[in-house]
This record gives C-alpha cells, structure tokens and sequence, in this order.
C-alpha cells in the first residue's frame, strides 16, 4: 500500500482514537481545518468535536490542559503547529511534563503525547524554520522521537502513548507529502532504537528526522564513486541509542553527522562527544558534522538551500573522511 | 628582506632565506651551494638547489647582487624562512676605522613603543624578531611568536597519526616511526603490517628484530582469536597413490630435481583453492573479498624461535619441479633473512606443515585478513580400512580453520575434498 508520511500519521491518529477511549486530539486547527499540515483531516466528523478539540491561540494554556488531562488518566495527543510556537510552552513542558514524576516521588505520571512540525525547506524563513528538537533532547524526563519513515511515522504514536511520560514527536515539514510502501499489517514500532537504513563499511552517516532523506541521497551518491556509506537514522533523539551509532562506528571507523539543527551546543554536538569518548580509538579520521549555517533560516529560496546540509555536503564531508 | 646597513652607509643587503617551495615544506636541506661569497648574481639565478624532502630543487635568487657570505652550509637541515646566505650590492665595506660603527648605531629595529614596551617585559630581544608588520615593522603578535611558537601556530611535527591508526599499530607491532606522513590512517598501518617486518634486518639487531617478530605474531594472532569466528574441519588422506607416483617420478629424474611430498601438498592446496575460492581472499570491511589469484603463504618456522609466512604467487599453475625448486628456495632465504619484495605480498590463503616434527593434525589460528588456514600434519603409515579389508597405508592428516564469517562449513568440507581428490590422481599435479 502506497501512502504519503501525512496519511500514515493519520492513520496512526486513527488507530489511537479507536482503541484507546482515554485518547484525545487537541490543539490548534485540528479540527475544523483538519491541522495546519491536513494531518487530522477528516478526523473531526469521524471522532467528534468530544475527541478532537481547537484550543484557543495560546500554547501554554493548552500544553498546560494536556498535561492536567494526563494527570487525570486521559492520553492526551496534543498539537503544537510548529516547534517555533512550542517556545510559548516550554514552562509547561519543561516545567511540568518533565519534572512532574520526579516532584512527586513517582506518584504522578504525565502519560502525554506532544506531536509538532520541525525543519526548514519550505521558505518559511526565519521564525518558521527553527529545527529546535535538539534542544527538547537535552531535558531528563522527556522522550524525544523524530519519525523519518512511513513506517515509523504509522508505527510510532502507538508506542509513545504506551510511555508512562510525556513524548515528544517531532514531524519534519518537508515529509509530508512523501509517499512510501506500508505493509497492510502495519502496527506499532519500537521507539528505543535507532536504525541502519542502509549498510555499508567505509563511513557512517548519522541522520534523523529530515536529513535522513540527505544521508541516504548522499549516501547513494557516494557508492556511485565506490564508497560504501553505513546510515544510521536515530529515531529517537532522547534517549539516544548510542549503540548502534557507536557499533557502526566501530565498523567504519569514520563518521559523518547529518543535523538540521545549529552546530553549536547541537545534538550534532553530542553524538561526536559520544564518539570520542566511547569509541575515539576507532576513529580513522576526525569526525566531520554537516549542520545548518550559524543564521536564522533566510526566506530566500537560494540562501534558504545553502543555509541547510545538502547532500552534496554530506558526500562532500564523507570523502574527507574517507580520505 | 632589507635591512639598513650598519656602517653609515644604506646600502642594499638581501638575506638569501630559505624559501618554501610547496604548501608542506616546513624544512629544506641545503645539497649544494652553486655559488660563493663574490659572485655577482642576478634575479632568476639558480643559486643553490634545496631538498625538499620529496625532491632536490633548484632554488633561484631574487635579487641583484653580490653574495656577500654563505650563512648555511650544505647537508644542514633548517626552518622556511633561515637566512641562507646574504646577497649585497657588490660596494666594498666602508674603512672601519673612519666611521667606527658604535654599538647605538646599530639599525633599531622598527616597532611600536607599545611592542618594544612588551618585548623588554617579555625579555625578547627586538633584534632577534622577524617583523611581519608594515614596511617590516615587528608587531606585538611577532614578538609573541619568538614567545611562544608552539602555542601560537601548532606545528604538525611530522606526522599525525588516527587514533584508530595509533592504536591497530600498537595491536600489530607496526612502528608507526617508520611510515611516511603527513597523516597515517589505518591503511597506512595495515600495509604496513602485511610487510614482515623482520625479513631483511641486520644481524646486528636480531634480538631486538625476534622481538619485534613476536610481538607482531602475538598482535596478528590475538587479533585472529579476538575476531575471526573459526571453525575447524579434517579430513584424513590416504597417500598411497599419490607417494607411489611421486616415487616413480623421482626415479626419472635427477637427485637435485626430486621432489618432496610438501611440493605436492602445496600443489593441491593451491588448487584446491582456485576450486572452492570462497576460502581465498580477505575479510575487509565486514565483507569477504575473494583473492585475485591464488596467492599462497607458506608458514615457515625459524630455527631461533618465530615464524616467516612468505607468498608464493599461484603454486598451482607451476609445474612441480618449479613448486618443489620455490619452496626450497624461499625456504631456505626465509632462514636466512633475505626474503624478495614479491614474496612478501600479502597472500590469499597460507598453508602450515607441522608434520616434520611428528604432529599429527594442526588446528592453526587464521593470519587475518585471511578466511582461512590449511595444516598438514605428519604423513605416517597408519591402519586404515581399504575396501573391506585393513591395510597399512601413509597417511596424512589435513586441517582447516576457516572464518565462520565469511564461509559456512560446507564449503570448507567441499575444500577438503577437493584436496582429497586431486591427491588421489597425483598424474594431475605433475
């Protein structure tokens, strides 16, 4: 079966919505409009307005409602349109969602599901373009997921709802409209492991989310010249599986981190800190990063592509460290 | 670089220095002066020639002048940038004692008050600073470079070496000292690694050189044990037919042309292998590369302790009067230290022969990259059933040790039986 990232998202949403009573959909333009990006088209007149609520325009309030939902025994799924809006919440994310086990020596969980567009690539500009997922993977109490696959755009939802503590899940914008295979069994999927795309032996590349798609077109590149890339999608950014980034490493002894977010203080940032610390004596070259230009995303389509890791960037960092 | 001219006269003087002559070169040797103090030189000039460390080259000066004194002599190894010699403007020097030159008339080096205030608390002589500022004036980030020169610009002294390069090297015995820069990879040691590192020592060094050898035995086997997956299959061979023929061969031809029964093993290994070629080749990269050709290694144990694995390249195609002359050949240059380039080539399957000694089986440990490792135990006279009936015939036991990752043990038992065959009709190894 043949359907688009948007769809299998839906269809998650679906599956949810049908098996779990306790399951809810909220957040801005979700129902009437059908979501920002269509994801919960459709979904109004299947669910009602019961189960799929529009909130009013104000993040905090209802990441907030969410969170006392949870808490109550619901299994909120909330919608932030974008991550850029989600900075209007952080205090009831970072505040509340992620600390509230914690505080309450275990007695209170916040079984919630955030789901949010992330990325650049669509001329948005600068305060629409933010990849900001990096920064939510910094936080102890939360999960952080990045569907980059139909599969695991169907699969994951399940599976986070099924996590006693908040998750958040990131969709990149410019998957969407990608169409893909889906088996008609598809069903839940793991959210603790990251995944090799494609094997190879001569260097690793690491992308997730949106610049999974990059590593895999550099890396179909690149065996154009006879080198053989590893890519790994990392899947799920909190906790982050360290050991198939690090095992493939030590296959490869090379390799190339792919993030859409800034370099600095970035995720980028910590899977090479991992790399040097766990596996630095398999290392056969420097570890090479491809990340967004130090800039606010530029409106400009022609700045807005230099400004991104391209493929080309990535082949480009690959041969480096092929040497 | 031009300097006012001591002696109350401005004449031109041009230290010759020592250029750089590529993006690499941090150093150059002086091979040959072309010219002496009182030559009259002329821009474009070849006036030295300079090695490099990767070719001699003709360096050529860029001034009009006279060379007034070579600063450097020739086989000196110096930094870019060394005055090499001064080229002036042919003026004869000014009669000392008219001008008498006192000490505070001695050319101030150009710097800022500032910089000069740095360099006395720093106690750097201005003097000995190289300015790099406008019209040659020294600046506060010369003086600290005299002050610190490691820390400001970190020369890649020599080599820079991967720390996964660094550490294999340590594993396989390879002295990293020797292998040429700017930056080595694991490659570069792997490369290393398959050139035996002792075969053409000194006699001097032997005992440094045996210990050596066994620290790249036991790296190479340890890897082996730590990596390869082994499995192990023997097979049994009965010899009968095969010693009778060789016998009757040795009958037809001369003493110094007989032919031992090793030849005819190492002839049907390595026929064996271009018949089951899952077996020959390597393991790089987490994937089986087959051998191109069947290039054999024979392991060779050395009487003071150690072994030598040289190759043979492709035994089987050779007759085996040629397979039996190789092998004592290399054999016995293998004892002596003096094993050929070509036969150090990596190979693509090695073979063992314990049974001089009366062992009758090896389990041996692969030579990785290699998938696979054939022994020979003893050729003894043993009971055996042929037909129904018991008879006494010689024997020989065939080993395999083979990487379970890049074959199963079907094809290692195909490979015996191949042996076991093309032994059986000996009339085919001739």
């Amino acid at each position: 079966m043949t359907i688009t990232y948007r769809e299998a998202l839906r269809e998650a949403l679906r599956e949810a919505l049908t098996e779990d009573e306790r399951v809810f959909l909220m957040g801005e333009d979700v129902g009437a409009y059908g979501g920002c990006f269509g994801v919960s088209l459709g979904l109004l007149e299947e669910f009602g307005p019961e189960r799929i609520r529009d909130t009013p325009l104000s993040e905090s309030a209802f990441v907030g409602a969410g969170i006392g939902a949870a808490l109550g025994g619901m299994r909120p799924i909330v919608e932030i349109m974008t991550v850029n809006f989600s900075l209007l919440a952080l205090d009831q994310i970072i505040n509340n969602a992620a600390t509230l086990r914690h505080m309450s020596g275990g007695q209170l969980g916040v079984p919630l599901v955030i789901r949010m567009t992330t990325g650049a690539g669509r001329q948005l500009a600068a305060q629409h373009s933010h990849s900001l997922e990096g920064w939510y993977a910094h936080i102890p109490g939360l999960r952080i997921i990045a569907p980059a696959t139909i599969e695991d755009a169907r699969g994951m939802l399940w599976t986070a709802l099924e996590d006693p503590d908040p998750v958040l899940l990131f969709e990149h914008g410019s998957l969407y409209n990608v169409p893909g295979e889906l088996a008609a069994d598809a069903a839940a999927v793991d959210i603790d492991r990251a995944a090799i795309r494609r094997a190879g032996g001569d260097v690793t590349l690491v992308g997730y989310g949106g610049t999974l798609r990059t590593a895999l077109t550099a890396a179909d590149e690149l065996a154009a010249d006879g080198v053989e890339a590893e890519v790994v999608d990392l899947r799920t950014l909190r906790p982050l599986d360290e050991d198939t980034v690090l095992d493939s490493v030590r296959r490869t002894h090379r390799l190339v981190i792919v993030d859409e977010g800034w370099r600095t203080g970035s995720l980028s940032a910590e899977i090479a800190a991992r790399a040097a610390e766990a596996a630095l004596y398999e290392l056969d070259a420097p570890i090479e990063r491809v990340c967004t230009a130090e800039v606010p995303i530029p409106y400009a389509k022609q700045l807005e592509d230099a400004a991104l890791p391209q493929a080309a960037d990535v082949v480009a960092a690959a041969r480096r460290a092929v040497g | 670089m031009w300097w006012p001219r001591p002696g109350g006269r401005w004449g031109d003087v041009a230290d010759f220095l020592m250029p750089s002559l590529g993006a690499d070169m941090d150093e150059g040797t002086i091979l040959e002066w072309l010219v002496k103090p009182g030559d009259v030189v002329h821009r474009g000039d070849v006036v030295a020639v300079v090695d490099t460390s990767k070719a001699a080259v003709d360096v050529e000066c860029f001034t009009d002048g006279t060379v007034e004194k070579i600063l450097l002599p020739v086989g000196e190894k110096v930094p870019v940038g060394t005055p090499l010699a001064i080229i002036g403007d042919g003026a004869p020097e000014p009669p000392q004692a008219v001008t008498k030159p006192e000490p505070a008339t001695k050319p101030q080096p150009l710097a800022s008050p500032p910089v000069r205030t740095f360099a006395k608390q720093a106690g750097v002589d201005l003097a000995a600073v190289h300015g790099t500022g406008r019209g040659g004036a020294i600046t506060r980030a010369d003086v600290e470079q005299v002050l610190a020169p490691r820390a400001r610009r970190p020369e890649p002294a020599g080599v820079r070496v991967s720390p996964y390069a660094k550490r294999l090297a340590g594993e396989l015995g390879v002295d990293l000292a020797t292998l040429p820069g700017p930056v080595l990879h694991a490659r570069d040691v792997h490369a290393a690694a398959r050139q035996p590192v002792q075969a053409q020592r000194p006699q001097a060094e032997r005992p440094q050189a045996e210990q050596s050898m066994r620290q790249t035995i036991a790296a190479l086997m340890s890897r082996s044990k730590r990596e390869i997956p082994h499995y192990y299959l023997s097979i049994t061979i009965d010899l009968q037919t095969a010693l009778e023929w060789l016998h009757e061969y040795n009958r037809g031809v001369g003493v110094q042309d007989r032919v031992v029964p090793t030849a005819l093993l190492i002839k049907a290994t390595a026929l064996a292998a271009a018949k089951v070629p899952a077996l020959n080749g390597h393991w790089v990269g987490g994937a089986f590369r087959p051998g191109d050709g069947v290039r054999l290694g024979l392991a060779v144990s050395l009487r003071g302790g150690g072994l030598l694995v040289p190759t043979l390249a492709d035994p089987g195609a050779l007759a085996l009067n040629e397979v039996m002359r190789t092998l004592s050949d290399v054999v016995a240059r293998a004892r002596t230290g003096r094993l050929r380039s070509s036969e150090l080539a990596p190979a693509t399957l090695t073979v063992t022969n314990l049974g001089d000694l009366g062992a009758e089986s090896v389990q041996g440990v692969i030579y990785p990259p290699q998938v696979a490792l054939v022994g020979f135990g003893a050729i003894s006279k043993r009971p055996w059933a042929v037909g129904d009936l018991l008879g006494v015939r010689p024997l020989v036991t065939a080993t395999l040790a083979a990487d379970h990752r890049a074959s199963d043990g079907a094809i290692g038992a195909r490979f015996l039986d191949a042996l076991d065959k093309l032994l059986q009709r000996p009339e085919g190894l001739r």
